[in-house]
C-alpha cells in the first residue's frame, strides 16, 4: 500500500506533465493543465468593462456568482489582429485561490510532454519575458511556448493583483 | 489517533471560555462573591486545563491553568478569601493564557518569561495561603487538643495538597481539625500524616449522582485501581480505591460523567464500619470520633454549606461547624440534586448551537444569492407570458419568489451576531483605564442583543475601542474635577446599540467635560487648518476628524497622538456607515455611528450611462432631477456646478469619470442624481434611471483588485455584472478636482 503512491509519482516524473495547448494568432502556447478550471465560449455581452485599466483587461464577468476578471492575452502579447468570433474562447484558470479568465483564439490539444521535450527558452524581446516561460516544447513538427501562467498572471505587469504597497 | 484535527475546536472553545472567565471575574463582587459565578470561573479554568492536558502538547497552558484552577478551587470552597488584587492577578493570568493560546494557534512557543512570572505570582498566592492555614490550624489544635498539636499541622498541610478536604475546615473553622486529631489516637494520626501520600486508599466522594452514573463511575474506578469498597446513597457515591493514579487523574476521569465540583477526593483509611456509621449516625462528629472518615465527611459537608452560604462571616462559620455534623447533611442533599439539574439545563443550551466555519456560511449565502438572481431572471421571462395560458407556471413562480426571499433572509440571519460580542470586552478596558488614570467610571451597555453582520461586528471593534478610550481619557474628568463641577464623582460611560430602519445605530456617550470649542479652534489655527472664528459647533466638532488632530494636553499611552478619529471615521465609512458627534460643554459627548446591517446586501439604484449599468448606493441618493439650462454654471471653463434650491453643487459626469463612450453629453438631456457623502454633496450626471433594487454585493478584490471609484460589484437579473459606485471616492476625487485613478483609489 505504502509503496504505491511512490511508484505512481515516479511514473508521472517519467511521463512529464500535461499541457493545455491554445493558439494566439499563429503561435501555439501551452499551460499546465492543472491550473485550468474550465473552458468557455467568449460572450462580449456579459463582460462588464472597467474604466481606467490597461486595454488587455477586458473587464469582469459573472461565473456562476463569482466575479472573474477577463484578460485578453492577444492584446497583452501584441498579436496584431484581435477579433472575437465563435472560436474565441475563455480559459478559466484557478491560480492561488484566484479565478481569472484568459481570452485566446482557440484551444487545440492536451499534450503530454516529458522533460526531454522541453528546451530552455532563449531571450526574447520585452513583450514576454523569459521569466514567465517554462521553456519551449517540441511535439513532432510543432513548437509550443510553455508559459508559467501562474507567475505571469500574478505579476505586476498584468495589474490583476493588488500591489503590496497599495 | 491524531488529535491535531481537534486543535482548532479547542482553541475556539478556549477563547470563548477565557472571554467568559474575564466577564465573570469583572462581575464578581469581591466582598460577597456569588458561588455560582465562582463555580463558573472555576469550570472555565478547569475545562481549559482539561483540554490542554488532553492534547498533551500545550504544557504552558496546562500548567498555568492548573495553578489558576487550584486557587479558584480554594476560593469557591470558601477556604480562601477573595481579594481585589487576586482578581487583578486572575485577569492578568487570563491575558497570559490568551497570549499562550494565540501562540499555540500560530504554532509558536508561548513566551517563557511571562509564563514563569505569572506562575510565580499564582504560586505565591497559594503559598501565602498555605502558610496562613498551617499557622491557623496548628494554633487551633494546640488550643483544643494539646496532645495532637505536633501532628495537626502536617495533617492539615497534607490534606490540603491533593484534594483539600480537611483544609476547608482548617480555614473556615480551625476547631474542626482538632476533633479529628484529638479523637484519633496520636499514633494513628502520626501514621496518617506520614503515609498520607501513598499507603492509604483514595476516597472518592461524588454528590448529586444518579444510580446509573454511579454504576459507570464504579466501573471507571475499577479500571483505575482496586476498589476496596463503596457506599451508595440516594444521590451520592463514596468509593475507596487503591490506585497509583493521583487524585487529579481520578477527578479527570470522573469529569466525563459528573461535574468537577461534585467530586471530592481525599486519602483516608477504608473502614468497613464507616459506610454504616455515616448515614446512620450523623450525630456530632465528636462522639463518632473513632471514625475519621465520618468526621471528615461531616466536616466537609459543613464546610460546603458554609462555603455556599458565602455571606456568613468567620465568626458565624465556627458556630455553624459546631452544630454542623447533624444538621447540614440534610440541606446538602437537595442542593446536590439541584446542581445536576442546572448543569443539565446548561448542556441543553450548548447543544442548541453548532460551530460552522464562516466560509461554509458564506458559500451558502453565495448560492442563495445566485438562486435569487436566477429567480429574478425567470420572473423577468415569465412576465412576458400570457397569464391565462400559463396560470400554473406563474403561480409557481410567485411561490418560488416568496420562498427564495424567505430563504435569503434566513440565511443572512446566520451571519448576524449580537453586539454583546463587542460590548463584552469593554468592562475590562474601562476597568483597566479607570484604574490607571485614577478615575471612577461606571459602564452601562444597552442593546447587547442587537444583531449585526459578523464581518461588520469584527470591524467595528477597533473604532469603538478607540472611541471608548477617547471618552475615558479626554471625556470623563477625574473625581476631583467632577466634584468641583458639582457632578457625581463617578463618571458614566454608556454604550448602546439599536436598530433603526435598515441601519444599526451605535452610540458611545459620556457625561464628561464635552468638547472644548476654544481649544479646538486654537489647535486648528495652530495646525494651519482653515476655519472661521464663528463656525457652527458642528463644523468645529468635525475638526477632530481631521488627520493628525489631537487636543489632549499631554499625550498618554491611552490616546492623544492624533492618529485616531480620522482613522475611526475612515474605517466606518469603509463599512458603508458614518459618524456623528454631538457635545455639550460640561455635560458630555456622544458619538453616534450609523452602519448598514449587512455588507452582503445593498439597496441600490441602477442607472444607465451609455450602454453600461452602474449601481448607486441608495442611502447616498437624496434626489434626482433633470437639469435646466439656468441651473448650470460653468466654473473655470472646464468645471460645472448645478444650482439646486440655492445650493451650488459640483457636477460630476459619470461618463467622464468612467470613460464611457456614447453617453449623453448634454446635461440638459441627462439626469442629475444628487448624492450625499458625509457632509459633501454633489450632482452625478447619468443618462437614465433604471430602477431600485436590493443587490447582492460581490467583492471585486477576491479575484481581481480594487477598482478606482468602485466599491464592489453585483450581478444583475440578466446575469451580467454591474459595478457599484464608491460615493466617498467620487466625493474625494471631486474635491481634489481630479478623476485620475490614483485620486479615486485614495
Amino acid at each position: 500500500m505504502a509503496a504505491k503512491p511512490q511508484t505512481h509519482h515516479a511514473r508521472v516524473e517519467d511521463a512529464g506533465s500535461e499541457f493545455l495547448v491554445f493558439t494566439l494568432g499563429e503561435e501555439e502556447y501551452g499551460i499546465d493543465i492543472l491550473k485550468v478550471q474550465e473552458i468557455r465560449g467568449y460572450d462580449a455581452a456579459v463582460v462588464t468593462r472597467i474604466a481606467n485599466v490597461p486595454t488587455f483587461i477586458k473587464g469582469v464577468t459573472n461565473l456562476r456568482g463569482i466575479i472573474v476578471p477577463i484578460v485578453d492575452l492577444r492584446i497583452k502579447f501584441n498579436l496584431g489582429k484581435v477579433e472575437y468570433n465563435e472560436q474565441t474562447v475563455v480559459i478559466i484558470l484557478n491560480l492561488d485561490r484566484r479565478v481569472v479568465g484568459i481570452v485566446v483564439d482557440g484551444v487545440s490539444d492536451v499534450l503530454m510532454l516529458n522533460a526531454g521535450q522541453i528546451r530552455p527558452a532563449p531571450e526574447f524581446g520585452a513583450t514576454l519575458s523569459t521569466e514567465y516561460l517554462t521553456g519551449l516544447g517540441t511535439v513532432d513538427e510543432r513548437m509550443l511556448i510553455l508559459v508559467d501562467i501562474e507567475r505571469l498572471m500574478t505579476s505586476d505587469e498584468m495589474a490583476l493583483v493588488e500591489k503590496v504597497a497599495s | 489517533m491524531d488529535l491535531s484535527q481537534f486543535f482548532d475546536t479547542f482553541f475556539d472553545e478556549a477563547d470563548e471560555l477565557l472571554a467568559q472567565m474575564e466577564q465573570l471575574l469583572l462581575e464578581l463582587d469581591v466582598n460577597t462573591p456569588d458561588i455560582e459565578q465562582l463555580n463558573a470561573i472555576f469550570r472555565a479554568a478547569h475545562s481549559i486545563k482539561g483540554g490542554a492536558a488532553t492534547f498533551g502538547c500545550f504544557q504552558h497552558l496546562a500548567e498555568t491553568t492548573h495553578l489558576l484552577e487550584n486557587l479558584l478551587d480554594e476560593i469557591r470552597r470558601g477556604e480562601m478569601a477573595l481579594r481585589t488584587d487576586m482578581i487583578d492577578t486572575f485577569l492578568e493570568t487570563k491575558d497570559v493564557l490568551k497570549s499562550q493560546l494565540d501562540a499555540y494557534r500560530a504554532s509558536a512557543v508561548p513566551d517563557e518569561e511571562t509564563f514563569t512570572r505569572i506562575c510565580g505570582i499564582l504560586r505565591q498566592i497559594a503559598d501565602e495561603h498555605r502558610e496562613a492555614v498551617q499557622g491557623g490550624g496548628a494554633a487551633a489544635s494546640s488550643a483544643v487538643a494539646p496532645v495532637a498539636a505536633p501532628v495537626a499541622a502536617p495533617v492539615a498541610a497534607a490534606a490540603a495538597m491533593p484534594a483539600a478536604e480537611v483544609a476547608p475546615a482548617a480555614t473556615a473553622a480551625p476547631v474542626q481539625v482538632a476533633p479529628v486529631a484529638a479523637a484519633s489516637a496520636p499514633v494513628a494520626v502520626a501514621a496518617t500524616a506520614a503515609s498520607a501520600d501513598t499507603s492509604l486508599p483514595l476516597c472518592v466522594r461524588i454528590s448529586g449522582v444518579s444510580g446509573k452514573d454511579a454504576q459507570s463511575l464504579l466501573e471507571e474506578m475499577g479500571h483505575l485501581g482496586r476498589v476496596l469498597g463503596h457506599e451508595q446513597g440516594a444521590e451520592s457515591l463514596t468509593v475507596w480505591v487503591e490506585s497509583t493514579c493521583s487524585a487529579d487523574d481520578i477527578e479527570a476521569v470522573c469529569c466525563f460523567i459528573v461535574d468537577g465540583d461534585q467530586i471530592g477526593i481525599s486519602r483516608e483509611a477504608y473502614d468497613a464500619q464507616a459506610p454504616a456509621a455515616t448515614p446512620a449516625a450523623p450525630a456530632p462528629a465528636q462522639t463518632a470520633a473513632p471514625v475519621p472518615a465520618a468526621v471528615q465527611q461531616a466536616a466537609q459537608e459543613a464546610a460546603n454549606v458554609v462555603a455556599q452560604a458565602q455571606s456568613t462571616s468567620a465568626g458565624d462559620i465556627s458556630i455553624t461547624t459546631n452544630a454542623a455534623p447533624a444538621a447540614p447533611s440534610a440541606p446538602a442533599a437537595p442542593r446536590a440534586a439541584a446542581k445536576p439539574a442546572a448543569s443539565a439545563a446548561g448542556a441543553d443550551k450548548e447543544n442548541t448551537s453548532i460551530r460552522v466555519g464562516v466560509e461554509k456560511v458564506d458559500q451558502v449565502i453565495n448560492l442563495v444569492g445566485e438562486l435569487v438572481i436566477t429567480q429574478a431572471m425567470l420572473a423577468q421571462i415569465a412576465s412576458t407570458l400570457d397569464p391565462v395560458l400559463h396560470d400554473r407556471l406563474l403561480n409557481g413562480m410567485e411561490q418560488l419568489e416568496r420562498n427564495a426571499r424567505d430563504l435569503q433572509e434566513s440565511v443572512m440571519s446566520i451571519r448576524m451576531m449580537p453586539m454583546d460580542y463587542v460590548f463584552s470586552r469593554f468592562p475590562r478596558v474601562v476597568r483597566d483605564i479607570a484604574t490607571k488614570m485614577g478615575k471612577q467610571i461606571e459602564l452601562q451597555t444597552i442593546g447587547r442583543a442587537t444583531e449585526l453582520d459578523k464581518s461588520l461586528i469584527e470591524r467595528i471593534i477597533d473604532p469603538l475601542t478607540h472611541l471608548v478610550r477617547n471618552s475615558l481619557d479626554h471625556g470623563i474628568e477625574t473625581p476631583e474635577k467632577r466634584i468641583a463641577a458639582g457632578k457625581d464623582p463617578v463618571g458614566n460611560l454608556m454604550l448602546s446599540a439599536q436598530h433603526s430602519g435598515g441601519n444599526i445605530v451605535i452610540e458611545v456617550s459620556d457625561d464628561g467635560g464635552g468638547l472644548n470649542r476654544e481649544r479646538l479652534l486654537q489647535k486648528a489655527i495652530s495646525q494651519g487648518i482653515a476655519i472661521s472664528e464663528n463656525a457652527s459647533d458642528d463644523e468645529v466638532w468635525q475638526l477632530i476628524f481631521a488627520p493628525g488632530f489631537s487636543t489632549a494636553e499631554k499625550v498618554t499611552d491611552i490616546s492623544g497622538r492624533g492618529v485616531g478619529m480620522d482613522v475611526v471615521r475612515r474605517n466606518i465609512q469603509d463599512m458603508g456607515g458614518h459618524v456623528q458627534l454631538s457635545s455639550t460643554p460640561g455635560e458630555g459627548t456622544t458619538t453616534r455611528i450609523v452602519l448598514p446591517l449587512t455588507l452582503a446586501i445593498l439597496d441600490g439604484m441602477s442607472v444607465r450611462v451609455g450602454q453600461e449599468t452602474f449601481i448607486l448606493p441608495l442611502n447616498h441618493v437624496t434626489e434626482s432631477l433633470q437639469p435646466t439650462a439656468d441651473q448650470i454654471y460653468s466654473v473655470t471653463g472646464n468645471e460645472r456646478v448645478l444650482l439646486v434650491r440655492g445650493e451650488y453643487l459640483p457636477l460630476v459626469e459619470m461618463h467622464r469619470v468612467f470613460d464611457v463612450a456614447g453617453a449623453q453629453a448634454d446635461p440638459m438631456q441627462a439626469i442629475a442624481v444628487i448624492m450625499q457623502a458625509q457632509e459633501r454633496r454633489f450632482a452625478l450626471l447619468v443618462d437614465h434611471l433604471v430602477g431600485q433594487h436590493q443587490v447582492v454585493v460581490k467583492n471585486l478584490e477576491s479575484n481581481y483588485r480594487k477598482v478606482p471609484g468602485v466599491s464592489a460589484a453585483t450581478i444583475l437579473g440578466d446575469g451580467s455584472v454591474a459595478l457599484i459606485i464608491d460615493v466617498f471616492a467620487l466625493a474625494r476625487a471631486n474635491r481634489e478636482k481630479s478623476f485620475s485613478a490614483e485620486a479615486l483609489l485614495n
